[in-house]
């Protein structure tokens, strides 16, 4: 047990939170890195599968992309973008990148299922009422799709944070970078931090989004409670009952 | 004639020295190393998925009795899942240190999420009058989960085991900060040399492992669900 009270004296030393290299500095990294690739993940995630649930058209596509994002180790996309030729190579381009690829499969399935599940009945209703199409989809069916849309978005921002974290092993900054410090230099109080400060940024980001789909549904609390914690609810947990 | 030959040989052999992405000349040169990394890949691969399966339906089956027990075991189970695997491996340095078993750990840690949640979904989904009927027929405890609840539960469970398959042999990777990642080794080993042609091939593999076997499982599914063909 040792290696514990080293740990905390790593945490206690005052020139591991000074300096470009300082925790504080690699916290920003990572954060921004994420901030940035979510943001574009979203972009260009969520008008797709808004536009192609509203069709109803692409489901194929919109589900198994998920499934390749999941086949596919994001470490090897890491480093073949490393090895690229301009504008990747190593670069922050080609760190965002990969962070954008891996954010946008979770987004685009959970969304698209999210506006397929919306009640045939209650879309054929606001039909009937005259709604356009583009009324139709911003008053009716975004808003019954919202806390699937939102889980897809937690699901990619935790995505997101691990690979970023990965990426310290090709090039990238971040807190995953205090850990292959940790790894290269033999020094496991170190490593040991690193850890544990990555997975409470995870974590922390996984709460912040767990609060963000309460408040984007208000009404389905008791709902979540009644599945269990903050996870991914069988889809049609979901989207039971509104309006 | 053998000057044509001659040619086409350094052609091959240029690949490696012009550092192209594709180059069956690596392929052939270092078969032994691509196999044997291939063989540690897949073996963490099942050793994982295997372990977390055995772990996970007890789990599954302990949690349908007692519901309250659900909430904090899921709870615990997303929160492991949400820790990135760089740094779930590295906190299990201390204990298990540089090797295989580090990397299992931690695959098995993250196909339990996946696995518990498919199998309580599946054990869940069956009929409540199935089950009712089975009693009937005198059916007890252990024979019903066996004979009756198990099979119609198999499809979900299928698709929780499937897509646990695949993300281990996707994580397994990552497994190359404590020397143990399988393909993950010479992908990192190409990144340091600059080696193009070994980085995409150990890339392609992987991908093509984890297809497989989904695909194998799909299969193996398939097999078991006789019933479940014409329905499709």
């Amino acid at each position: 047990m040792r290696w514990l009270t080293d740990v905390v004296a790593w945490f206690a030393d005052a020139s591991h939170w000074r300096g470009n290299q300082g925790v504080p500095a690699r916290l920003v990294e990572h954060v921004g890195l994420t901030a940035a690739a979510l943001g574009i993940a979203c972009a260009i995630a969520l008008p797709l599968a808004l536009w192609l649930g509203h069709l109803g058209r692409g489901g194929t596509l919109a589900i198994n992309i998920s499934n390749v994002g999941r086949a596919v180790p994001t470490f090897a996309v890491l480093v073949l973008l490393t090895l690229a030729p301009a504008p990747f190579g190593l670069s922050v381009t080609s760190i965002v990148t990969a962070l954008v690829l891996f954010g946008i499969p979770p987004i685009v399935t959970n969304t698209y299922v999210g506006m397929r599940e919306v009640d045939r009945g209650v879309v054929e209703a606001a039909r009937g009422m005259g709604m356009s199409g583009w009324q139709l989809l911003r008053r009716v069916e975004l808003p019954l799709a919202t806390p699937l849309l939102l889980n897809g978005v937690r699901l990619a921002a935790v995505q997101i944070v691990a690979t970023a974290t990965i990426a310290a092993l090709v090039a990238g900054g971040g807190l995953g970078r205090i850990v292959t410090s940790g790894f290269s230099r033999q020094d496991r109080p170190e490593l040991l931090a690193g850890a544990l400060l990555v997975a409470l940024l995870a974590l922390a980001v996984e709460l912040v989004f767990a609060v963000l789909q309460r408040l984007g549904a208000p009404d389905r609390r008791a709902r979540r409670a009644a599945s269990g914690a903050s996870g991914a609810p069988a889809p049609d947990a979901e989207l039971a009952t509104t309006l | 004639m053998t000057g044509v030959v001659a040619h086409a040989q350094t052609l091959t052999e240029d690949c490696l020295v012009r550092n192209e992405w594709i180059c069956a000349e690596y392929v052939t040169t270092r078969r032994e190393e691509i196999l044997a990394a291939l063989g540690q890949h897949s073996f963490i691969t099942v050793v994982s998925v295997v372990l977390g399966a055995l772990i996970a339906f007890p789990l599954a089956v302990t949690v349908r009795r007692y519901r309250r027990l659900a909430a904090p075991l899921l709870g615990a189970a997303t929160a492991v899942y949400t820790i990135p695997s760089l740094a779930l491996f590295s906190l299990l340095v201390p204990f298990t240190r540089l090797s295989a078993t580090t990397v299992v750990i931690g695959l098995v840690l993250y196909s339990l999420t996946i696995l518990v949640r498919n199998m309580l979904a599946g054990l869940d989904g069956v009929p409540a009058d199935v089950r009712e009927a089975a009693r009937g027929m005198g059916y007890g405890e252990g024979r019903l989960l066996w004979r009756v609840e198990l099979p119609l539960a198999l499809p979900t469970i299928m698709a929780g085991l499937r897509v646990a398959t695949v993300s281990t042999v996707a994580l397994v990777t990552v497994g190359v900060v404590v020397d143990n990642g399988g393909l993950g080794n010479l992908i990192y080993q190409g990144l340091q040399s600059n080696f193009k042609a070994e980085v995409l091939t150990a890339s392609v593999l992987c991908v093509v492992l984890a297809v497989l076997a989904d695909l194998g499982l799909l299969g193996v599914q398939r097999a078991l669900t006789p019933w479940q063909r014409g329905a499709r």
